[in-house]
């Protein structure tokens, strides 16, 4: 099953996770008055087959909301890093 | 030698005993440089399009472009259920539609789809699940549409070996019951459309890829494919989980994410259950496959995926399901199982019609729903592009809805599509 | 067939002998048989009848890849259809029936079906049965039913047991035969740990094809005594590798001696999954004989040689007297000398034009007739094989040889499927003419006949044991391999030379009653695809999974097509590699541990003071008690009278719980509820409610500051994890500069709420150290303190519309609150009321709940719209607004009060305007209905278009699904205590 290398608990089946999807969205700035904006964010989806960075929770271990690389279309698993950290690592 | 064109009783004999030969289901056709409508997807929805095109608008100049072979997709991969007890204003009419288009089905395509009406029953497990039941049951009579509600010892009577006893997790409270619903033979619906169309002309074309689009500013004017270039006044795409791969080709991102979703058959066995069941403590179905084996399914695995394969701790998952609904089935064996891909929206319900591209037409996000809504799918899709406009079934089903709204959450599950 | 059991030799106890019954009929065999061997060593010849022509069928093979002998084991409850009864250990008292015959499976009314066979071809199915009405299908469907399926389950509960075992391992290896073990002993010698899988009984594999004794059957003990003296090698036998999955993951299933059977199970787990995680996987898992396509070629007393020579040396079975065996590969030869030294008269019957000089040498010593480069046409017999028809490739002309066994190798094909599992697609090799594994990740590797050649598996197994170890890190010192002589044995499967013609059916999928006509009929059709080909002839697709016909099959339909096996593409292979119980996949899980139950910190108390409970969600709550009735309908109403009269006491700890700190929560939850929290004074709670991205709601509660930036949030019992995960999302991925830490805190505090006109009377008695009074704890207000040496909490806070307060207590200490309080309110009239009542009280005040709450609710759908801030920022905001989501005919909360005294009020019910015609979707629906104590009449709660503003109006309420309707007036949802003075007493 997909194994996550969560950077705190080490590699954890991903059954201990919560999954949020992509991460590589951009929430919009609280207070942005711009529906548009709102709904690209929150409906829309790139959706890819392929490279995906994405959001999961290490919920039964350290509660950190880490970013994962993985492969969609091959379930191949990468890095991740906590999410606080910055998607730019 | 002749060729026998129509199926029936009669015609196996003539084909067993004389020296006559089956017209071939399908022609293996070469694309040809352009079409009135070309249709990328060659499943059970692109195939109901492309044979509804033909027989209630009389377009047959059509492609249907399969990069792989026909049917390779979700339609012969589900778990064949077929029903038409839905909530919501838009909803109800269109399944109620595609269940009366399943009763026709055979007899339409003189190709035996195997419909079997052997009703379903939903289950719930406490006083407000029923209520939640009753509001849809009330809703399905409302408007034509047979249903039951019953109380635990009707349940107990229709199918005797749930689980009644007092070692039950989540007892059974009661359920609702739709006689009509039942199953169909999937690989059958999606030959039947084919050999349908094929025969009234349309040309079926697999292992080709399309690999673009071509435009004139908004307007598509027809693909780019691994055969080639091709050109189509009319271009509709009916590719479920690779949608938002499609549309990138056109630098469009859609309301669309792509997931797995497990299904499961058990070795033959005679028969054991004469009826669909769906758990209400969970996400779970179940029934019995003509040949004998038990076919069943649950959630989808809860990422996004385009592997076509499973983990397997909801193997496990989908079997406690299994064991908690029908304790019987403990020791059934497991033969199979496979996924598909599952394109998933933050409603759950699909996306069918007019896209911000002009001559270029979406089917797609049906979530668990799609094999059932093979039929009204092809119908409606092919009366929206003969007509460039969308039949009156579908106009809730606009890809652009959530600009306006939540759209049509039937389940009431709200906004992460990894919950449903 | 003619079956010797010899006197000597094979890998079974004839000092042990154990009786069985076949369907009524006592036998007997030995320990070490399997129930194929013991029916066999019995002269069962006829083991079945097939799928749809219910030709009789013999036992065909020795291992997991049988086609025809399955079974029904065990009686009762411990009824087992399609059990291959070449993988069930024999034992003392094991009960058995064979499947798809009636009457028997001797004589079977259904082989009459045989007749029709021109008619009942591939796919006839989807050409007929659809009159002449349009639900005929179901007519037909009835009988075929019948006639379809093997074996027939019982609906009894299972008794058996599963267990699940979770296992993490540097080396997991599958399959015990000389590569396998070669590979577990260099990875366990360098002292990497190892898990060495084996589906059979006995380790060995392809070794125990050899005679007892021989120098395969002293190689397999030698390396099995070296493996048992590693301490870090763990070798499981009678577990199937079933499914390799993503991150190395691999399913196994292990069942234990007598798995399949009666009352001799014993009562711990009759199988147990295992949940693999290796770093490193090699596959050792063989190949796999395929039958040869001829006519007939599925009559009893036709195996495949490899299995014939199995059942002569691990059973000591001689199958017949007069053999023919039909040799594609040299293997076969190997069966046809051991017969032959046996005592049995041998013909070989070689396709190939030569062979090596030491086989015919080897042959002409044992007397066994030779003919070469002729191929089987058709097998002779009805219910057993008596001879068989073969012709000369060169000149055409026909030979007829009588026989009692004809033993067949269509050649091997190597074991590919769990190397599929993860997406690498096997790899056509011409010059084999067999699938080979594809390129595999760096960390998974395949040694031995897997491989399609066999060249050194001791070699090849050592080598990859050795790499797999040293890429975990180990170094030990790993030896050298065992030396052993094996001649490169390329395994090259059959594909042709075939006859020209044959006569009779020729068999590609006997599971599945394929034929070579019926490949024919498939592409007539249309259906050429390898894919198209197994849906449409369902060949491959039964419980062999294309074991035995995979192969046979691509080879046909590419010379068919005059194409390339290769250039076909292949089947897809997927998970379970062999059946797996689902009760094995459930494990402990069954039953009440089905879903784990989550009590509350009382629970012990309700259970033993009359409570009944109900689900919500995992948790167990009480729903009503024993004091107030006997049925839930009288007990809420008499337990909502308390309340509203004096005073009573609710559990309500199941509620989401969560604990924020830090300088900015204020400003943090300003940004996530709809209202103001950053203004809340301390010492002040605040009903709160907050909205997803979307617009919708996504929960309610109450939040209490108990300091300048420390906080206490409560959430519904059904969204507690989903509330705290969002909050620590948008603190950890939106707003990371924000100082707040949040904690979830629901397990940590026990939560009663004391309501009722008498509540604080109770409680100041109850807590005589707080001040509880109405201006030291005014509506909304909370305190923390000590109560008995342990923190407690107290808020005033009201779902029920009563003067009431919440009490927390560490959870350890609920009960003793919980009894405190129902002790020092006696004089009062305190009594526990339960989550019937506690609904039935906040529907009379209007309070939305969990099923208002259904994610497609807005707030000013609930009634809540003037709760939203109009000048701050807070999440959902900007979708709120659109268009669909403000308008003015969207279904929002009304109260009902019903009208017909003599009718009743349901949840579910469909609203309609009284007059309008009762067809649609109507204009609203009922969603909590509740005796009302206070108007002594049946209210509702409800979702009506245009809301309130029909006031006043009369709605009939459609129930037809019980041939109901009533009528009602439409109300403010708020039924009682309108100005609140109840509250603020």
């Amino acid at each position: 099953m997909l194994r996550i290398p969560c950077p705190h608990c080490g590699v954890r089946d991903y059954t201990e996770f919560r999954y949020a999807g992509d991460a590589t969205k951009v929430r919009p700035t609280h207070g942005t008055d711009d529906v548009r904006a709102w709904h690209d964010h929150v409906f829309l989806f790139d959706n890819p087959k392929g490279a995906h960075r994405e959001y999961w929770q290490h919920v039964q271990g350290c509660r950190q909301w880490l970013v994962l690389e993985r492969d969609t279309a091959t379930n191949t698993v990468g890095r991740a890093w906590l999410a606080r950290e910055g998607a730019a690592s | 030698m002749s060729e026998i064109s129509r199926y029936s009783a009669w015609s196996l004999a003539r084909r067993a005993w004389s020296g006559a030969r089956w017209r071939r289901a399908w022609r293996a056709a070469e694309p040809r440089p352009s079409y009135d409508v070309i249709i990328i997807g060659g499943g059970g929805h692109g195939l109901a399009t492309a044979y509804y095109l033909a027989a209630n608008h009389g377009i047959t100049n059509v492609a249907v472009l399969e990069r792989g072979y026909l049917g390779s997709g979700n339609v012969g991969r589900n778990t064949t259920l077929v029903r038409s007890n839905y909530l919501l204003p838009g909803n109800t009419e269109f399944f109620e539609h595609s269940l009366k288009l399943w009763e026709g089905l055979s007899h339409e395509l003189n190709y035996n789809v195997m419909l079997s009406q052997r009703g379903q029953l939903v289950l719930a497990h406490g006083p407000g699940q029923m209520d939640v039941l009753a509001r849809k049951g009330n809703t399905m009579r409302l408007n034509g549409i047979g249903a039951e509600l019953l109380e635990r010892a009707d349940v107990q009577k229709l199918v005797p070996f749930l689980d009644y006893s007092s070692h039950c997790r989540f007892p059974i409270y009661g359920g609702l019951y739709q006689a009509r619903a039942g199953t169909v033979r999937h690989d059958a619906v999606a030959w039947g459309y084919a050999r349908g169309a094929d025969h009234l002309g349309v040309d079926l074309i697999e292992n080709c890829e399309v690999t673009g689009f071509l435009r004139d500013g908004d307007r598509v004017t027809g693909v780019q494919t691994s055969r080639g270039v091709i050109h189509a006044g009319r271009t509709a795409v009916c590719v479920a989980g690779h949608s938002s791969h499609m549309a990138r080709m056109l630098g469009w991102r859609l309301p669309i994410e792509s997931h797995l979703l497990q299904a499961f058959v058990t070795e033959p066995i005679k028969p054991f259950l004469d009826h669909v069941i769906s758990f209400g403590a969970e996400l779970f179905y179940v029934s019995q496959s003509d040949r004998g084996g038990m076919v069943f399914g649950g959630h989808i695995d809860g990422f996004n995926s385009y592997t076509q394969r499973g983990q397997l701790p909801k193997v496990q998952t989908v079997a406690e399901c299994a064991v908690a609904l029908i304790p019987g089935m403990s020791r059934l064996r497991v033969l199979r199982h496979w996924g598909g891909i599952q394109d998933m929206t933050p409603d759950g319900s699909p996306f069918i019609g007019r896209t911000p591209f002009q001559n270029l037409y979406l089917n797609a996000g049906w979530c668990y729903q799609g094999f059932k809504a093979t039929p009204a799918t092809g119908w409606c899709l092919a009366h929206t592009i003969a007509h460039d406009e969308e039949h009156p079934l579908i106009r809730h089903l606009g890809v652009d809805r959530f600009e306006r709204g939540n759209g049509h959450d039937e389940y009431g599950l709200g906004l992460w599509t990894y919950k449903q | 067939m003619t079956v010797r059991r010899l006197a000597s030799g094979g890998h079974i106890d004839r000092a042990t002998p154990v009786r069985f019954q076949l369907e009524g009929r006592t036998l007997s065999g030995f320990q070490g048989d399997t129930l194929a061997s013991a029916l066999l060593a019995n002269d069962v010849r006829i083991v079945g009848r097939s799928f749809k022509y219910h030709r009789p069928r013999g036992v065909l093979a020795a291992s997991a890849q049988e086609p025809n002998a399955l079974l029904t084991v065990g009686a009762g409850d411990r009824r087992t259809p399609n059990l291959p009864a070449t993988l069930v250990d024999l034992f003392e008292g094991l009960v058995c029936e064979r499947q798809n015959g009636w009457p028997s499976v001797e004589r079977d009314v259904g082989s009459l079906l045989g007749l029709f066979s021109p008619l009942i071809s591939a796919g006839f199915y989807y050409k007929t049965f659809m009159g002449p009405t349009r639900g005929a299908w179901m007519f037909y469907e009835r009988w075929i039913r019948r006639t379809a399926g093997l074996g027939k389950a019982t609906h009894r509960p299972d008794p058996s047991r599963y267990e699940t075992e979770h296992r993490h391992t540097d080396v997991l290896i599958i399959g015990a035969g000389p590569a396998g073990m070669a590979a577990a002993l260099a990875a366990g010698r360098a002292g990497s740990r190892v898990l060495l899988v084996e589906q059979e009984a006995l380790v060995g594999g392809s070794l125990l094809h050899g005679a007892v004794g021989s120098a395969d059957d002293r190689c397999g003990f030698g390396l099995l005594e070296q493996l048992a003296v590693l301490p870090t090698v763990e070798l499981l036998t009678r577990t199937t590798a079933f499914g390799v999955y993503d991150g190395q993951t691999v399913g196994l299933v292990s069942r234990i001696p007598g798995a399949f059977g009666g009352s001799a199970e014993p009562p711990y787990a009759r199988e147990t999954l295992h949940v693999v995680r290796a770093q490193q996987i090699i596959y050792a898992t063989g190949a796999l004989e395929q039958p040869l396509v001829f006519g007939n070629n599925d009559l009893p007393g036709i195996l495949l040689a490899g299995a014939v020579r199995e059942y002569l040396h691990r059973f000591a079975l001689r199958l017949g007297e007069r053999v023919v065996v039909l040799s594609q590969h040299d293997s076969a030869w190997d069966t046809a000398l051991d017969l032959a030294e046996a005592g049995a008269a041998v013909t070989v019957v070689e396709a190939r034009d030569r062979v090596s000089d030491d086989l015919l040498a080897r042959a002409a010593k044992r007397s066994v007739t030779v003919r070469l480069g002729a191929v089987p046409v058709t097998a002779h017999g009805s219910r057993a094989v008596r001879g068989v028809t073969v012709v000369a490739l060169a000149d055409h002309r026909t030979e007829y040889f009588a026989c009692d066994l004809v033993a067949m190798s269509g050649g091997w094909t190597p074991t590919v499927q769990l190397t599929t599992h993860t997406g690498v697609k096997a790899v056509y090799d011409p010059a084999l003419r067999v699938h080979v594994p594809g390129p595999l990740p760096a960390n998974q590797q395949v040694v031995g006949a897997a491989r399609g050649i066999v060249r050194n598996p001791l070699a090849e197994g050592h080598t990859a044991g050795e790499r797999a170890a040293r890429d975990c890190g180990y170094d030990g010192a790993v030896g050298v391999a065992a030396d052993a002589h094996w001649a490169d044995v390329p395994l090259m499967a059959a594909g042709v030379p075939r006859a020209p013609s044959v006569q009779g059916k020729a068999f590609v999928d006997f599971q599945s009653d394929v034929t070579v006509a019926d490949i024919d009929l498939s592409l007539e059709d249309g259906f050429e695809s390898p894919e198209h080909l197994k849906r449409y002839t369902a060949l491959g697709m039964a419980t062999d999974q294309g074991k035995n016909s995979h192969h046979n099959g691509l080879q046909l339909l590419a010379e068919r097509r005059a194409k390339d096996v290769g250039s076909l593409g292949t089947t897809t292979h997927r998970p379970p590699y062999t059946p797996v119980t689902v009760g094995a996949l459930a494990g402990r899980s069954v039953g009440l541990h089905f879903r784990p139950t989550r009590r509350t910190p009382m629970h012990d108390w309700h259970q033993e003071n009359g409570a009944t409970f109900i689900e919500a969600g995992p948790w167990l709550r009480p729903w009503y008690y024993r004091w107030a009735g006997a049925d839930v309908a009288t007990a809420y109403v008499n337990e909502m009278r308390l309340v509203r009269s004096s005073v009573g006491l609710s559990d309500v700890s199941s509620l989401g719980k969560i604990e924020l700190t830090g300088p900015d929560v204020g400003l943090f939850l300003d940004r996530v509820y709809v209202n103001g929290f950053s203004s809340l004074a301390v010492g002040k709670a605040r009903y709160g409610v907050m909205l997803n991205d979307d617009g919708t709601v996504l929960d309610d509660g109450t939040t209490a500051r108990f300091g300048t930036h420390r906080y206490f949030m409560t959430t519904t019992t059904a969204q507690a994890g989903e509330v705290m995960s969002w909050l620590e999302f948008l603190l950890q991925t939106a707003w990371p500069d924000l100082r707040v830490q949040v904690v979830s805190v629901t397990d940590r505090w026990a939560a009663m709420s004391i309501a009722g006109p008498k509540s604080r009377e109770v409680l100041a008695q109850a807590l005589p150290q707080l001040d509880v009074s109405g201006a030291a704890l005014p509506h909304m207000g909370v305190l923390e303190a000590e109560w008995d040496g342990r923190p407690i909490r107290v808020a005033r806070l009201s779902f029920s519309g009563e003067l009431a307060y919440e009490v927390y207590v560490p959870a350890d200490h609920g009960i003793a609150m919980w009894t405190h309080l129902l002790d020092v309110g006696a004089p009062a009239g305190i009594r526990p009321y339960g989550l019937e009542a506690l609904a039935s009280l906040r529907i009379e005040k209007g309070h939305v709940a969990g099923i208002e709450l259904d994610h497609r609710n807005t707030l000013a759908d609930l009634g809540l719209g003037k709760m939203a801030s109009r000048t701050k920022a807070y999440v959902g905001r900007e979708l709120s607004q659109r268009s669909e989501l403000v308008a003015a005919d969207r279904w929002s909360l009304v109260g009902l009060e019903l009208l017909e005294p003599s009718g009743t009020l349901r949840g579910g019910a469909i609203l309609f305007a009284d007059g309008e015609p009762m067809v649609g979707h109507g204009r609203g629906y009922i969603t909590s209905v509740t005796w009302s104590t206070v108007h002594e009449r049946l209210i509702a709660l409800g979702l009506y278009q245009g809301g309130l503003a029909h006031v006043g109006e009369v709605v009939v309420c459609a129930y037809p699904l019980r041939g109901e309707q009533v009528k009602a007036r439409i109300v403010s949802p708020m039924f009682i205590d309108p100005a609140g003075e109840r509250l603020h007493a």
